[in-house]
């Protein structure tokens, strides 16, 4: 019964990190078979972690603790609620479609996917994976945060190494700084808690369930909120420290952009939302209208750019933007349907944007543009891609039937019960969302192909259908059947209003 | 009177000296082409006393001994194993470089350096303290300026003596007023001598201010730090890596017990002298590292920021404030070390230390691209390294003594060092060589150069991740000063 499910899905990454640098530099399908193989234990893992989360039970599970460093309380602590069990399946999901995604072996014709160096490619995706698991299951501040910068160290390799060459530099130093500030003034707060609460409680412990019964002072909690709560939230995309996201999916390459859009932006409002709401509910209270406010122009804002865009990539980071902050938006209301919809919002909007930087992946790699007037008619070649990315598209614009109706209608619901004026300016961008993403699929996969691409696109590969297929599925199947989800995320959601105290 | 305490007390560097003697006998006896053994010999010497020291010159409760001269603690036992690590990695980089490494007075020279630094750790007495800083400066001078014929070594070695000289001199005055004034030497009893009133608050200030002097000079902190660009450009990049590191940690040793033992009740006065001089020292020192071009003279200018963060824990004046102190300096010196090895290694493959040079590394040897990798995100304070973990500690024990304005500000100077370490990384795994030929420009390593950088890289990971033994022991250290 005992079986520690957590420590082995973040560590096993890492320890795989290690065995692919040993590998060889020229063998590089040994190191990519590695990777594969890694990635599908992660998943299965994280799969069986999902299905077997006991709901009547709730609260947090498959608990482990190991003393870490007893003279200053910081344990490794590992378990995981209903918030973070899809998040840690999500993570899964992503490591696995991301591996495929970069195979990068298809004899001469195709140059798609990683050829250069995927040894170390793959050793540096791997640590942030085991980083972004760590942040998901920990249990511990300071190991949240240990987790929390061994995922973002390794973007600014990935990118700067293995992203597009005309931004990289500059996008990945970008990303770091802004990532780095956010979380290291996170930090100061984080130390203030866990020296408040040992003076308060005599037990000085960075342990997460201690630190919410440590009785934080109304002015204490208000004090130290906005600091927390955004520099975790930088790396969610929050309005006005967005920048860095945008010019960062385009820079990096797929599987990267993946990781990052689909996963890393769900790490920081995962931390906003544990370490912020969870630990510091007055102060949430307190400032919500500022997180309203400030989710509610990430909205509208993000998506009128989006659809100016040209650029594909620009045009998904800056939705991922405007669709973390509907995440952020559903935590401002601090109410149940608010946080239930924001909870499966971070599921489905890491699929579906996975899915989309994966399928414009194949079509860069493939025609060396991504400019949406450019293209045309990719759905003759590659008809696979487009369906997913036809899902893809619905799933953003919140079509019921899909996982984005199931995330966004709740969010909408809660924000309306609080505050509706927002609730009817936010819902602006679900129109400019069906707009530009119409206007993508009609350009990029229909219509007339260019005469230059004609013979030179190939197909898609069978690996990259694999990857598409199962990011479909999971969108669908949530749309059709939000049971599977839904009521886990309630019973993460139920123990957030606790401690909100009103339930 | 000798007890067997009082020889446990300095047993370490007895078994240096003696080490030293064996070298001195051995070298000459031994061909040309044999000498490059001494460093074998000098470091698996050092280990081995490392390992016997550790087994049975454990101290126990704190005592004084040999007349009162040296401090018998956890906290002089911890810091000489560090130097004697320190000295034996040192060892092992000094072995195969080209102008240094066949000459067995390099491998005495650093011994009797760490003998001058181990007594630094652990002398409880102003004139055994003067010599012991003696002790250590003077090998080093002359490590410094070791290569006669390259002019920037003997600039380095000269410039290291003439700021050295003066800086301690002024130390020695200050030393000369409290023992004018208190009537002795003995750093506890003159502690009782400042609580009986001896000493009127314009004197005491003024002590403080020269004996910050010369122990600013040894961790390099603004505004005393502006020989250690220069003389870590110049001097054999070993010996800049062990001045780096031991060099500062013995500063760091003497800071922590000298301020705290003498001068308990005037808290108030050198704390937030040595607060406004840690930011400072921080800010200065990355602000002055980001345009660098070349990679010594950036680690100098790191360093001068790391002696900047190390201060926090000094400041904070409390038992996790020393134990951070001494935290950060282990893991400083194992990430100092890498980070200097790989420099030299690099720098006797292709005979220079411009960012140009790197250019390619990862490509032309994966792994030492790789320790490269794991030393400066450590420097860098990233997780699962060191820096990481140290940098923690250090703010915890800053916000606990409520210098929330000192961490922000180290908070605000880690993310300056992001950067420029991390745009060394750049020339690392970005950059390529000039004809993008890197597999036919492999850099080759030699065996002591591969032992040192794996114990190295170990090391930096170990003390990252599993913490609990490395604070355990930095604890029992600083709870000797309390």
């Amino acid at each position: 019964m005992n079986f520690p499910v957590l420590s082995i899905i973040v560590f096993s990454p890492i320890v795989a990190a290690m065995v692919i640098l040993l590998i060889p530099a020229e063998r590089k399908t040994e190191a990519r078979g590695v990777a594969l193989a890694a990635a599908i234990f992660a998943l299965l893992l994280s799969l069986w972690a999902y299905l077997s989360y006991d709901k009547a039970a709730a609260g947090y599970q498959f608990t482990e603790q190991y003393n870490w460093l007893p003279q200053l309380g910081i344990s490794l602590h590992f378990g995981v609620d209903g918030i973070s069990a899809p998040l840690v399946l999500l993570t899964g999901v992503v490591m696995f479609t991301g591996v495929l995604i970069s195979w990068g072996d298809f004899g001469e014709h195709v140059s798609a996917g990683i050829q250069d160096r995927p040894r170390e490619f793959f050793a540096f995706l791997f640590i942030l994976a085991s980083g972004v698991f760590g942040v998901f299951a920990s249990l511990d501040l300071f190991m949240l945060f240990f987790f929390f910068e061994i995922a973002v160290f390794p973007m600014y390799l990935l990118i700067v190494i293995w992203g597009w060459d005309k931004t990289r530099e500059y996008a990945a130093m970008k990303l770091t700084l802004y990532l780095f500030i956010g979380s290291v003034v996170a930090l100061v707060g984080a130390l203030a808690m866990y020296w408040v609460a040992g003076q308060n409680t005599g037990v000085y412990t960075f342990d997460l369930l201690q630190l919410e019964k440590a009785g934080f002072s109304a002015s204490f909690q208000n004090l130290w909120f906005l600091p927390v709560f955004f520099g975790f939230a930088v790396l969610g995309g929050i309005w006005p420290f967005h920048n860095w996201s945008p010019d960062g999916h385009v820079a990096a390459p797929t599987a990267v952009s993946m990781f990052h859009a689909g996963v890393l932006m769900k790490l920081g409002a995962f931390a906003a939302l544990r370490v912020g709401i969870m630990l510091l509910p007055e102060g949430a209270k307190y400032w919500s209208w500022v997180i309203m406010l400030s989710a509610g122009i990430a909205i509208v804002y993000g998506a009128f750019i989006a659809f100016v865009q040209t650029d594909l990539k620009y045009m998904i980071g800056f939705s991922s933007v405007s669709h973390m902050g509907l995440v952020l938006l559903g935590f401002s209301t601090l109410n149940r349907d608010g946080l239930l919809g924001a909870g499966v919002q971070m599921f489905s909007h890491g699929i579906m944007t996975a899915l989309f930087f994966a399928i414009t992946g194949m079509i860069y790699d493939r025609s060396h543009t991504r400019q949406i007037p450019e293209l045309g008619g990719m759905n003759k070649v590659m008809p696979f891609a487009s369906i997913g990315f036809i899902i893809g598209g619905l799933v953003s614009m919140g079509m019921p039937g899909f996982s984005g109706f199931v995330a966004e209608f709740p969010i909408f619901l809660g924000v309306w019960k609080t505050q509706w004026l927002v609730a009817v300016i936010a819902s602006i961008s679900i129109i400019l969302t069906a707009g530009y993403v119409m206007m993508a699929i009609s350009r990029v996969f229909f219509g007339k192909m260019p005469e230059r691409f004609e013979g030179h696109i190939t197909p898609i590969t069978t690996l990259d259908k694999v990857a598409i297929f199962t990011l479909s599925l999971l969108m669908v199947v949530i749309g059709l059947f939000p049971a599977i989800m839904v009521p886990l995320v309630e019973t993460g959601v139920n123990n957030i209003l606790r401690l909100l105290g009103g339930l | 009177m000798f007890t067997s305490t009082s020889f446990l007390s300095i047993l370490p560097e007895m078994l240096i000296l003696a080490l030293g003697i064996i070298l001195l006998v051995v070298e000459p006896f031994w061909k040309e082409e044999r000498r490059r053994d001494t460093g074998w010999l000098t470091a698996g010497g050092l280990f081995a006393i490392l390992i016997i020291s550790l087994l049975v010159g454990r101290p126990g409760e704190p005592v004084a001994t040999l007349g009162g001269m040296v401090r018998f603690d956890w906290l002089g036992f911890f810091f000489k194993m560090l130097f004697i690590f320190a000295a034996g990695i040192t060892a092992l980089f000094l072995m195969d470089h080209e102008k240094a490494g066949r000459r067995g007075e390099a491998y005495v020279l650093l011994l009797a350096s760490t003998i001058g630094m181990s007594l630094m750790a652990s002398s409880a007495d102003l004139v055994m303290l003067y010599l012991a800083i003696e002790t250590t400066s003077i090998p080093l001078y002359v490590l410094a300026g070791f290569m006669l014929s390259d002019d920037h070594s003997t600039e380095a070695g000269f410039k290291y003596l003439l700021f050295g000289a003066m800086t301690s001199a002024v130390m020695l005055y200050g030393f000369s007023l409290l023992f004018g004034f208190a009537g002795t030497t003995n750093l506890y009893a003159l502690a009782a001598a400042l609580q009986a009133g001896r000493l009127t608050a314009p004197v005491i200030l003024g002590v403080i201010f020269l004996v910050i002097v010369g122990l600013g000079f040894k961790v390099s902190i603004v505004p005393f730090h502006f020989w250690a660009p220069d003389v870590y450009e110049g001097a054999p990049t070993p010996i800049a890596g062990f001045l780096s590191t031991a060099s500062k940690a013995a500063g760091f040793v003497v800071i922590a017990r000298f301020f705290l033992v003498v001068f308990p009740g005037f808290t108030l006065t050198w704390t937030s002298l040595l607060a406004v001089l840690a930011a400072v020292t921080m800010t200065a020192g990355n602000l002055l590292a980001l345009p660098q071009k070349n990679l010594k003279r950036m680690l100098a200018y790191s360093s001068i920021a790391h002696a900047g963060y190390a201060m926090i824990g000094i400041v904070a004046l409390s038992q996790l404030g020393i134990t951070s102190v001494v935290f950060y300096m282990v893991a400083y010196i194992v990430t100092n070390m890498a980070a200097f090895g790989v420099v030299a290694a690099v720098g006797r493959a292709v005979g220079s230390d411009e960012y140009d040079t790197y250019r390619g590394l990862s490509r032309r040897s994966p792994w030492l691209g790789l320790i490269m990798l794991a030393a400066f995100l450590s420097l860098a304070g990233m997780p699962p390294f060191g820096g990481f973990v140290a940098k923690i500690f250090v703010f915890a024990a800053g916000m606990q003594a409520k210098y929330t304005w000192l961490v922000i500000v180290g908070i605000l100077n880690s993310i300056v060092g992001v950067y420029y370490y991390l745009n060394v990384m750049k020339y690392v795994y970005l950059y390529r060589m000039e004809n993008e030929d890197e597999e036919k420009h492999p850099i080759a390593l030699t065996r002591p150069y591969v032992i040192a950088l794996i114990i190295l890289a170990l090391g930096v990971i170990l003390v990252g991740t599993v913490f609990a033994p490395w604070f355990s022991w930095s604890s029992a250290a600083a709870v000797n000063l309390f």
